[in-house]
């Protein structure tokens, strides 16, 4: 009855169930993203160069690339810091911290966009205390304020929205629940046998905690920065609203494609989305070979 | 597991030793780390979450009541809500045959090419929003297949093209092309959270089933539906939060026609575009609530599965 012999189960519904994967995987999936790919080949190889690396796009994969990179750092840093007091301490409001980690993922990128950009603008929140013209400002952060007299920082020509800041900003948004969700479960399970045997042999705290229980969080951190460096470089909605996406400057190549669809540029979209694709596959088939190597080496 | 962007249920089941169990002294952090570090998570946690949240409400209700409820019910608000409910009706249900489906074949059986597909299915995550709208563009737009075979001069099955033709069946820049890149982007939603919990649960109790006579359906629907029930549940409430949200893909194959082929987030950028600050944010605080919603009910769903 099976298609395939090696088949050991007696359940039924192997041919039904896998049939239908395959045609709805092919039919939504496949097919239409193997659309973009033979487009590509259609181009001539001038064609191709031209449509995707004009310094115009060549700008918008450096803020794409540098922004992704440094919000996945952030997220890595910071990640860690989350995953680690939500597993090791007990305060009030925790579990409401933990269910909220997962915002990125529920709220629509749009509305985060939109929030991100009234709070870091000029008038917002968090912007107002940034804005040079601002009494705040002037208390605080310019070279004469607080901050500066103390630090010698002067701070009057940062700006959060409407610039790559505000590229990073949004990017550190999406970013944040990647890191913490693959680094949690691995805090949970770590023994604490390890670090009562470090403790016991002596190692200092600070000892324990990085000759011990970094090197076990290692690759899961890794896997979280790749996951949120990945989505960070295909990200459209929440960057868009909070980047003013100026050429040259702050568009971001997500952007870039749909102007060039706006100008009924079919090919010069085709050719970025294909470098942006082929991007994204490489860093989730390194995920995946992390993914097989740390397992591997659990196993052991 | 590759790539997932979601904690599936099977992960966080498992027992938490080292978060109830006190730890002992020599594995304690000192008070002052401790204070540190909880004290730079709760402000990077407000800074970047808690903060926008809070933003989406305020600015909503700026104007006062009645304004937030005059910008929910203006026509092309409601029009907006109408089309995101309709695609949402298609490509929940789509995904969560598929999902179900999938994770049957790749739980209970083994074949060649099992993790290939397992991989496969995980693609969609891969694709930024905006080439997943542009594929779709691609392939049915007045410059891509669709549209050259409906020009062609000698086409394959020329009876086909005569009967499309005559239909005049727009997809994209229409609600059907809306409906397949919200499909598209909201893929592996159920598929990824019910393939470990299926694992997970073997497929012992399903033979002992069949063995005392049941037919395969009955063995699914009675046996197998009870053990997978929260891990369903909570993968539709994850595609469903995606597929009402989902903004870059559906910007490009929409047609940007007000009351006619645009969603809520593509409405909340609008009127975001053209000032109405109020009215977007409006908006925006209904897909704020679904959030807030989703959360809840993935915590709940979280402590069901684990109790």
């Amino acid at each position: 009855m099976s298609l395939f012999r090696r088949q050991r189960s007696a359940l039924p519904g192997l041919n039904l169930t896998l049939g239908f994967t395959v045609l709805y995987l092919g039919l939504v999936v496949l097919l239409p993203l193997s659309a973009a790919f033979i487009r590509a080949f259609g181009m001539t190889w001038e064609e191709f160069g031209a449509a995707v690396a004009s310094p115009r796009v060549l700008a918008s994969y450096r803020i794409t690339f540098l922004a992704s990179l440094a919000a996945a750092l952030v997220n890595m840093v910071f990640g860690l810091v989350v995953a680690w007091v939500l597993t090791r301490y007990r305060f009030p409001g925790k579990r409401l911290v933990d269910a909220l980690v997962d915002l990125p993922f529920a709220l629509p990128t749009a509305v985060a966009g939109i929030a991100l950009t009234s709070i870091y603008a000029k008038n917002g929140w968090v912007g107002a205390w940034l804005d040079p013209d601002g009494r705040m400002f002037q208390k605080f952060f310019a070279h004469e304020g607080l901050l500066g007299r103390l630090t010698g920082l002067d701070l009057s020509g940062l700006k959060l929205a409407y610039s790559e800041t505000g590229v990073f900003i949004a990017l550190t948004f999406i970013g944040l629940p990647f890191v913490v969700r693959t680094v949690q479960p691995v805090l949970e399970e770590l023994d604490p046998g390890l670090e009562e045997a470090s403790a016991t042999l002596g190692a200092s705290r600070w000892k324990t905690v990085t000759r011990v229980v970094l090197p076990e969080v290692c690759p899961a951190l890794i896997t979280g920065f790749a996951l949120a460096f990945a989505r960070a470089l295909g990200e459209y909605g929440s960057v868009v609203f909070i980047s003013g996406n100026m050429p040259m400057r702050t568009e971001i190549t997500p952007f870039l494609i749909i102007t060039r669809l706006g100008e009924y540029d079919y090919r010069g979209a085709t050719a970025i989305a294909v470098v942006l694709l082929l991007a994204s596959f490489v860093l989730l088939l390194l995920v995946n070979l992390l993914q097989k190597w740390s397992r591997r080496h659990h196993a052991v | 597991m590759s790539a997932s962007p979601v904690s599936t249920l099977a992960r966080r089941r498992r027992p938490a030793a080292a978060a109830t169990a006190a730890p002992p002294r020599a594995t304690h952090d000192a008070p002052w780390v401790r204070w540190l570090l909880i004290v730079t998570a709760l402000g990077f946690i407000t800074a970047f979450l808690v903060l926008p949240l809070a933003a989406v409400f305020t600015e909503a209700l700026r104007s006062g009541a009645g304004a937030y409820l005059a910008a929910l019910a203006d026509p092309d608000a409601l029009a907006a809500i109408r089309l995101t409910l309709l695609t949402v009706a298609f490509a929940v249900p789509a995904n969560l045959v598929f999902g179900v489906a999938a994770a049957w074949a790749v739980a209970k059986f083994d074949f060649p090419g099992k993790s290939l597909l397992v991989t496969l299915i995980d693609l969609p995550f891969a694709v930024s929003p905006v080439i997943a709208g542009l594929i779709f563009v691609l392939v049915f737009g007045l410059h891509g297949w669709l549209g050259q075979y409906l020009n062609a001069a000698d086409p394959w099955l020329p009876a086909l093209r005569d009967w499309l033709a005559a239909r005049d069946i727009r997809i994209v820049f229409a609600t059907p092309g809306i409906v397949l890149a919200t499909v598209f982007v909201t893929f592996p939603f159920v598929a990824r959270e019910l393939i470990p919990v299926m694992q997970t649960q073997g497929s012992d109790e399903e033979h002992a089933a069949l063995t005392l006579g049941a037919s395969g359906w009955q063995t699914f629907r009675r046996v197998t539906l009870p053990n997978i029930k929260w891990g369903l549940f909570y993968g539709v409430i994850l595609c469903n939060a995606r597929a009402m949200g989902e903004f870059g893909a559906v910007s490009v194959v929409s047609g940007h026609i007000r009351g006619e082929t645009n969603t809520m987030p593509l409405h909340v950028e609008i009127l975001y575009n053209e000032y109405q600050s109020a009215a977007a944010f409006s908006v925006a605080s209904l897909l704020a609530l679904l959030a807030i919603v989703t959360l809840v009910a993935k915590a709940i769903i979280e402590r069901q599965a684990s109790a």
